[in-house]
């Protein structure tokens, strides 16, 4: 995996970007599909496991920066996992509680949040070498790219296998949410995108989507850094 | 000349600093764990009995009942080694019915997990499904959400529709079937039968005055 020599001052811009679209963790890495395809069937579901997967990745990533001082290098896999799976089980607990209609739909994925590659990935290549800010930022960017991966995968398949958007939103958002729950009249939608082979299809088509951008892309953001290069800031 | 020796792992520290530092943040881990498990504990022992008065007052009608289903419970024996926790009805301290889940085993896709009320005069009250891995679009039309075919079991016993007649169309039966799905109906309706011969082949157990106390029995309500 490619990734830029940290420069002295953190680039939060470069963060974002990388965050959300150059290192996106499932349209770049492809990192996390166990989740993403397993959960995707609606978008409230699918915003339902981002948020979560963004506290971890957030919790772990402020706290992995913290202590990688004292996190000795050859342990620091098996410390790295001890972190996050502690904050996930704290979400686990905390969801459970307080938002428990989701916790039932997304219960058995929520601990899989684990075994999410991308979390312990980020604590590897980013926490455990930057300060703290950078880090906490990094894994909220990162969280929010998996998050509007996960909606968008979750809406296109929603609307296509059952003929509705963000059905039970309220569960989640609470009541003034409601407005958003929206029903396709006259199409209940076609199964297949509701099964995980729809979920491939889905996600294939996104894949090549964000292939064809870049590449439209590219001539114009190579003019950008050009121009950059020659006159630094 | 000899090959040099493979060098040896290099630790930067003893592997007692290690381990110990390891043992450090494990228990930091445990003691925010406690604390989180601490905080989260009655409020989910509160969502699980929402749960559970939930679908039990989906099966026997609140109108029925004057007493908290969940705190009268009964374990019995059976179907086979299993236990079944059965939650009572009463009105005025009679016995009006009974609530207890059920599994259907060889669903299409593996177990339904079913909760019923029954009264107690043997009339099914309400079936709901707890819990399937059915198809979706075809065999989870035994959701209500999705259809309301469950409800078709509503006010059936034994004595208004003979043992023999509890089956789907194709076999014979008085059940529909969906279109696509035959095994999934034919199973349900099959552990409906079920259950209702537990209830009759567990009548004097059912009926049994239990011992006064209100304090939950053996049978955990939340051990679902």
């Amino acid at each position: 995996m490619t990734e830029e020599i940290a420069p002295e001052r953190p680039d939060y811009k470069a963060i974002t970007l990388d965050g959300l679209w150059d290192n996106n963790v499932v349209f770049a890495q492809l990192l996390a599909l166990c989740p993403l395809l397993a959960v995707t069937g609606t978008a409230t579901n699918g915003l339902g496991m981002g948020l979560a997967s963004t506290a971890v990745m957030v919790g772990s990533g402020l706290s992995i920066s913290f202590l990688r001082k004292w996190i000795p290098p050859d342990v620091r896999i098996p410390a790295f996992v001890l972190v996050i799976a502690t904050l996930v089980t704290l979400v686990d607990m905390a969801m459970n509680a307080w938002v428990h209609e989701l916790h039932k739909v997304l219960g058995l994925f929520i601990p899989l949040i684990v075994t999410n590659c991308a979390i312990l990935g980020r604590a590897e290549i980013f926490a455990s070498k930057k300060p703290l800010l950078p880090s906490t930022y990094d894994g909220l960017m990162m969280g929010t790219g998996f998050t509007v991966a996960l909606v968008a995968l979750g809406a296109i398949r929603e609307v296509l296998g059952a003929g509705t958007l963000f059905a039970g939103a309220s569960i989640l958002l609470g009541d003034v949410f409601k407005v958003i729950e929206m029903n396709i009249p006259a199409f209940d939608g076609m199964l297949l995108f509701a099964l995980p082979p729809g979920g491939f299809i889905v996600l294939g088509f996104m894949l090549a989507g964000k292939r064809v951008l870049d590449q439209k892309l590219a001539p114009r953001r190579e003019g950008r850094v050009a121009k950059a290069e020659a006159h630094p800031v | 000349m000899s090959e040099p020796e493979p060098p040896a792992p290099k630790f930067d520290k003893s592997p007692f600093v290690l381990a110990a530092t390891l043992t450090l943040f494990a228990t930091v881990a445990a003691a925010l764990l406690a604390f989180g498990d601490a905080k989260t504990r009655p409020e989910i022992a509160l969502r699980l009995a929402e749960d559970l008065n939930a679908i039990l007052s989906q099966v026997v009608p609140a109108e029925l009942h004057d007493n908290e289903l969940s705190k009268d419970t009964l374990l019995i024996s059976g179907p086979g080694d299993t236990q079944t926790t059965v939650y009572r009805a009463r009105r005025k301290d009679l016995i009006i019915g009974f609530a207890y889940p059920f599994t259907g085993e060889g669903g299409y896709a593996g177990p339904i997990e079913l909760v019923m009320g029954v009264s107690a005069t043997g009339e099914v009250l309400g079936v709901r499904v707890l819990s399937h891995t059915e198809t979706p679009g075809l065999g989870d039309k035994i959701e209500l959400q999705k259809s309301d075919w469950i409800l078709g079991f509503d006010g059936l016993s034994f004595t208004t529709l003979p043992p023999e007649k509890w089956g789907v169309k194709k076999d014979g039966g008085t059940f529909d079937q969906f279109s696509g799905a035959t095994i999934t109906p034919r199973i349900v309706v099959k552990t409906v039968k079920q259950g209702l011969a537990f209830f009759h082949d567990h009548q004097s157990t059912l009926f049994a005055p239990s011992p006064q106390s209100p304090a939950p029995q053996s049978g955990e309500p939340t051990d679902d």
